[in-house]
């Protein structure tokens, strides 16, 4: 293997397995037990076997707050299987949920590692209990607890979720280019539409716009099925170099290009432009490294921790006109799972539940190798892109079937 | 604004670089520390001007006066607060727009609201053994 500097280096790589836990809302199990189910399963998936595996990256590391945001970090998984490995990663600094992916990557591409387990496990279900994501909020229950960091900015104005501030972008983003909320609402009935035909699914029973139009105002103009649902369960992929993958079980989905760029300031309320995010410089990055266009994408699994942020990467990634993924959206044909753009077709976060970026690198791994059930897409797909994050943590990659 | 009227907030911990953002609102005044040379404000704070590099800083007042950029209605009892719902706000100020504030804005109906609306200061004074904290909130300028 020679190198050169105009290498796309990350085509070395490749996701050669998939793994997932059970998913529920409040599974009350072992969150470790979950992590190891998910890694376990993907280590066996792409063929492989633990003594195989030679590198290890996941997101966010270990991290006690707020509750159920990591059930594991890079060294417990790394003792609970007595890994041996010549690389590995951990944090939340980092390109969003799929930076550690993309980190991986790159490490296969050096040589670091040839079989990297990625992972990323969550219990904010359980955690979070009947009460519900408002009993995560810091220093909610007063006293003389004083606010630093970027919370010294959010917190004394009553503003301590990310639906608040991401609630933000969509209002600016609907100012601008006139979207709407019956526009958005395609994001979470697509959603709802998809997670009715995946077993795995935590919301399932069917939604119509006026059930959209109805549902309680959480912070305008996200109503409560513009949030994701806060789950237990983990997810796991393979990352290998291609050339150790080739005789695997499974067809290798060979990393095309990836998006990592932040061009604006690293913040929420400061970055350049309202209208949009980090996506948008991770996304451009994206394109510049390969020669197939967004026309050429025939799927796309992107991050709906809040519905918005779907339209946002849709734009990023130019898979619609900046400003225009409302009438792209609406009325949902072109989202279907028979659309000319399929759309987190196992549910995304809204309805498939919060497994926190990972559950669509999975999904579009189940789609490219035709593991869907009732769900696959018609279609047989090629190529697929695949992103995660909002605000200052985006990362993207492009897919395509080797 | 009486102390006594203010709601329940989560005040920032203060430093030597934030006191003056975070307490000139005992004197009406919205301060900002900004660079000699090259004129650029700093939000947050930080040792080092971003634009010149250079470190002759100094604290600053600015006129008060900002546009908002955009906002949320929230609905959603996150935590002990303002009356449900209030409106969080992102305001750019006049001086330097790329210098954003999350805030609240306050005497405003809601339907009223509009991106681009110019507004101004207003502070809520929390007093506190911690350290008093007169929080920069924002209201219409047409509201005099
Ligand atoms: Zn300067």
């Amino acid at each position: 293997m020679t190198s050169t500097a105009n290498e796309i280096i990350e085509r070395r790589a490749c996701i050669s397995g998939i793994g997932q836990s059970d998913v529920g809302r409040r599974l009350g199990r072992d969150p470790m037990e979950l992590t190891l189910d998910a890694c376990l399963g993907a280590i066996e998936h792409a063929g492989l076997t633990v003594a195989d595996i030679d590198g290890l990256s996941t997101y966010p590391g270990p991290m006690t707050s707020p509750p159920g945001f990591s059930a594991a970090g890079a060294y417990d998984v790394m003792d609970a299987l007595r890994l041996n490995v010549g690389w590995y990663n951990g944090g939340l600094e980092t390109s969003g949920q799929l930076g550690s992916v993309i980190n991986a990557c790159l490490a296969v591409a050096s040589g670091l590692a040839n079989h990297v387990l990625c992972f990323r496990s969550v219990f904010e279900g359980s955690a979070q209990g009947v009460k519900g994501r408002a009993s995560s909020m810091p220093g909610g229950g007063g006293g003389s607890f004083r606010a630093s960091g970027f919370m010294e900015w959010t917190l004394p104005f009553s503003a301590p979720s990310a639906a608040i501030w991401i609630a933000m972008f969509a209002q600016r983003h609907f100012h601008e280019y006139g979207t709407t909320r019956e526009q958005m609402a395609w994001i979470a009935i697509n959603a709802r539409r998809n997670a009715q035909v995946n077993p795995k699914g935590i919301y399932r029973d069917p939604m119509s716009m006026d059930d959209y139009l109805n549902a309680r105002m959480i912070t305008t103009p996200f109503c409560l099925y513009d949030c994701d649902v806060p789950c237990d369960g983990a997810t796991a992929v393979i990352v290998s170099r291609i050339d150790r993958a080739r005789d695997l079980r499974n067809r290798p989905l060979r990393v095309e290009a990836v998006g990592s760029a932040i061009h604006g300031r690293p913040s929420w309320d400061q970055f350049d432009d309202l209208s949009t995010m980090a996506n948008r410089d991770a996304g451009a990055q994206l394109w510049t490294r390969t020669d197939l266009r967004p026309s050429d994408v025939q799927m796309l699994q992107a991050y709906d921790g809040f519905s918005w942020l779907t339209m946002s990467w849709m734009e990023a990634l130019g898979l619609c006109e900046v400003g225009g993924s409302g009438p792209f959206i609406e009325g949902g044909e072109r989202i279907a799972r028979d659309g000319i753009l399929p759309l987190n077709t196992h549910g995304g976060q809204l309805s498939g539940g919060r497994l926190h970026g990972y559950g669509f690198l999975h999904e579009a791994a189940v789609q490219m190798w035709g593991e869907g059930g009732e769900r696959q897409i018609p279609r047989d797909v090629e190529v697929g892109a695949v992103a995660a994050g909002g605000g200052n943590t985006c990362g993207c990659l492009l897919l395509v079937k080797e | 604004m009486a102390a006594t009227d203010v709601p329940f907030r989560i005040l920032p911990a203060l430093t030597d670089w934030n006191r003056e953002f975070w307490t000139a609102g005992e004197r009406g005044e919205l301060r900002f520390w900004r660079c000699g040379p090259c004129g650029y404000y700093l939000h947050p704070p930080q040792p080092i001007c971003p634009q010149c590099h250079g470190k002759d800083l100094a604290v600053e007042s600015v006129s008060g006066r900002a546009t908002l950029a955009s906002f949320s209605v929230n609905h959603q009892a996150w935590m002990p607060g303002p009356d449900l719902p209030y409106v969080v706000a992102i305001v750019e100020i006049v001086e330097q727009p790329s210098v954003r504030l999350t805030t609240n804005l306050v005497n405003c109906a809601h339907d009223a609201i509009r991106i681009g609306m110019p507004v101004r200061v207003v502070f809520e004074h929390h007093a506190d053994p911690g350290g008093d904290v007169w929080l920069p909130l924002f209201e219409p300028e047409a509201s005099a």
